[in-house]
């Protein structure tokens, strides 16, 4: 027990490289974005006078290391500038929407890992069968698909022709009132205050951007199942227990899939990334008011603060699920020591 | 690695129909891209505003958009940009990431260590996030999506590189060319790098299909490509208005030609990977 907390502190230990990387990024990024700091991070009211007090609590009249001291010190205090499109703090504001995004990345994330799994797992057992030719046409497709283009094509289809859909504008239906906010996420939300109604709707709004996003991502998870199971089947301990007579289901689900789930985890880096990313997209297709859709309007406005805190706080999330996975390995598969690298 | 030949070549391509179907695709891409828009009926930009919203007929096979431009036109002029936009960003990470990977490989120690650090830092983000800070950095124009473009596929190819130059590093033929007095330079352009090509290519056909997705996806949030230019992304995004009024053609087709570009690209890029290297087929 105590190894396995330190090899997970040892890990939790290797983000700050990582961080480190972030924050000077973005740092750059803030002194590349056209305009001039002071005059955004002051807001729209601001005039000439708390302009230049600004640039001097900014510190943008000294040299480039003092003021990324001055960065640095500003985000740890919360203070990630204002945004000039809504006039309230920038983290705030991310804060506000960022259960939102959650909530439909890892919706999306489950629906993946559940049709993504067993497709895999079938597509190993019958090597080069139609069913594995099959599987690897659909995925490849759905790692094709470009996901504004899937989200305008299920509203196209489920919304306008069929009308099953709900009006694809955010994440509840006007007529419902949001359920008392406990975790942010509606689905848990509305389980709390007991509401099923709400738990329906909300649910109603959240599945075709939920499968538009994890059609995405079916494509590494299914293979990664594929080629890891493929090798586990291969190996001696399944021989054994195949020929000790063991039921076929009991072979490939506790000895196979246990052993094929590590290289599995290692995927979701990738699989995360390309969430978080085609997160935006989404968003802006299905009106879903999460950090993703608040950066794109904040690029059209030109809201510089926002579209850096968003760049920020997409970054940090991206990080902190990397860990998760990280920690989730040593947990699976205690032999794991990360200090080799 | 001597051993592609074509004999091996017809064999993958008759032996999985689909990397016959993709290859053909690709080519019928190349040709677009390079004779379509001296070909299409209509002027991609000219509007006939009388004209507008038409659904598909013999006239306009696409149909038209919210300006009376002929659908089938723009999408086929688009292909030259995209595949433009995508080949130039794939070429460029190739070139930067498979020298910065080749010298990490090679000579090891300080260098490995930055060139590592350097891609551990691109890969803390979320790719497209930094792709769209970098475009919002730079300036909203075709070149800085391909540079965006560019480096956030840079690690790849480096990583690639880095991995087969340290092993081809110590291969008795380097050896024998060392001692023979060749340059660490000569070495490494001449006799390693030749052998680590494979495994590149493979990647490179994987990496255009998501190069494009990836651009079109900026033009999507309006970062790039600006109206009235045709892009697929932007049209997709012009068409998305129209969708809940039943207008689906406007989006429809310069979706669905993106998707079948990226769809033949990662085809194909499975197809090369088991001519090239059948071990790591998935």
């Amino acid at each position: 027990m105590w190894k396995t907390l330190q090899t997970v502190l040892g890990r939790l230990l290797q983000a700050i490289p990582a961080i480190i990387g972030i924050i000077i990024v973005t740092f750059v990024l803030t002194r590349a974005l056209p305009g001039d700091p002071a005059v955004y991070f002051a807001g729209p009211a601001a005039d000439k006078e708390s302009i230049a007090a600004i640039r001097h609590e900014l510190g943008l009249d000294k040299p480039m290391y003092a003021q990324f001291v001055i960065y640095v010190e500003n985000l740890f205090h919360g203070n990630w500038g204002t945004s000039l499109t809504t006039g309230r703090p920038v983290i705030e504001e991310l804060g506000r929407r960022l259960p939102a995004s959650i909530e439909l990345t890892l919706c999306a994330l489950i629906f993946a890992v559940v049709i993504a799994l067993p497709l895999g797992m079938l597509s190993a057992t019958r090597p080069d069968s139609w069913i594995d030719h099959v599987t690897r046409v659909l995925v490849t497709m759905g790692v094709s698909l470009p996901t504004f283009f899937t989200g305008l094509f299920f509203i196209y289809l489920f919304y306008y022709k069929l009308g099953i859909a709900p009006s694809p504008l955010g994440r509840l239906d006007v007529v419902y009132l949001s359920p008392p906010k406990v975790t942010g996420f509606y689905l848990i939300d509305s389980l709390i205050a007991g509401d099923w109604e709400i738990f329906f709707a909300s649910l109603k709004q959240l599945i075709l951007p939920a499968i538009t996003l994890g059609l995405f991502v079916l494509a590494p998870l299914a293979r990664m199942t594929r080629a890891s199971m493929l090798q586990v089947l291969a190996s001696d301990f399944i021989r054994t227990a195949r020929a000790n007579g063991l039921p076929a289901r009991k072979v490939l689900l506790t000895y196979g899939f246990r052993n094929a789930l590590l290289p599995i985890l290692t995927t979701m880096g990738m699989v995360f990334s390309f969430l978080l990313g085609s997160n935006v997209l989404v968003e802006k297709v299905y009106a879903w008011p999460g950090i993703g859709s608040f950066a794109i309007e904040a690029l059209v406005a030109s809201d510089y603060a926002a579209v850096q805190g968003f760049v920020l706080a997409m970054a940090i999330l991206y990080v902190m699920l990397n860990l998760l996975i990280d920690v989730a390995y040593t947990l699976v598969d205690p032999r794991v020591k990360f200090s080799g690298g | 690695m001597s051993m592609i030949n074509l004999k091996h070549i017809r064999y993958v391509l008759t032996e999985n129909p689909l990397t016959l179907v993709s290859f053909s695709l690709f080519l019928m891409f190349v040709v677009i891209a390079i004779i379509g828009p001296s070909l299409v009926p209509y002027d991609p930009l000219a509007s006939e505003t009388q004209y507008a919203l038409q659904p598909p007929s013999t006239l306009h096979w696409f149909g038209t958009d919210q300006l009376g431009r002929d659908i089938f036109s723009r999408v086929i002029v688009a292909t030259r940009l995209d595949f433009f936009i995508a080949l130039v960003a794939v070429l460029l990470s190739f070139v930067i990431g498979s020298v910065l990977g080749a010298v990490a490989g090679y000579f090891g120690g300080w260098w490995d260590r930055i060139v590592g650090r350097l891609l551990d830092t691109i890969m803390a983000f979320p790719l497209f996030v930094l792709a769209m800070a970098i475009v919002a950095a730079m300036g909203n124009t075709v070149e800085n999506i391909v540079y965006a473009t560019a480096i956030i596929n840079l690690p790849f190819y480096a990583r690639v590189a880095r991995a087969e130059v340290n092993v081809l590093r110590n291969a008795p033929f380097v050896e024998a060319a060392l001692v023979s007095g060749n340059s660490h330079f000569k070495l490494l352009s001449m006799q390693i790098f030749p052998n680590a090509m494979p495994p590149m290519m493979v990647q490179l056909s994987l990496n255009m299909g998501w190069a494009i997705l990836n651009a079109a996806g900026l033009s999507f949030i309006g970062l790039g490509v600006k109206p009235p230019d045709a892009e697929w992304g932007i049209m997709v995004a012009e068409g998305a208005n129209y969708i809940i009024s039943g207008e689906w053609w406007v989006a429809l087709f310069p979706g669905a030609v993106l998707m079948l570009a990226v769809f033949c690209f990662n085809l194909l890029g499975d197809g090369l990977r088991d001519i090239f290297d059948p071990r790591k087929r998935t």
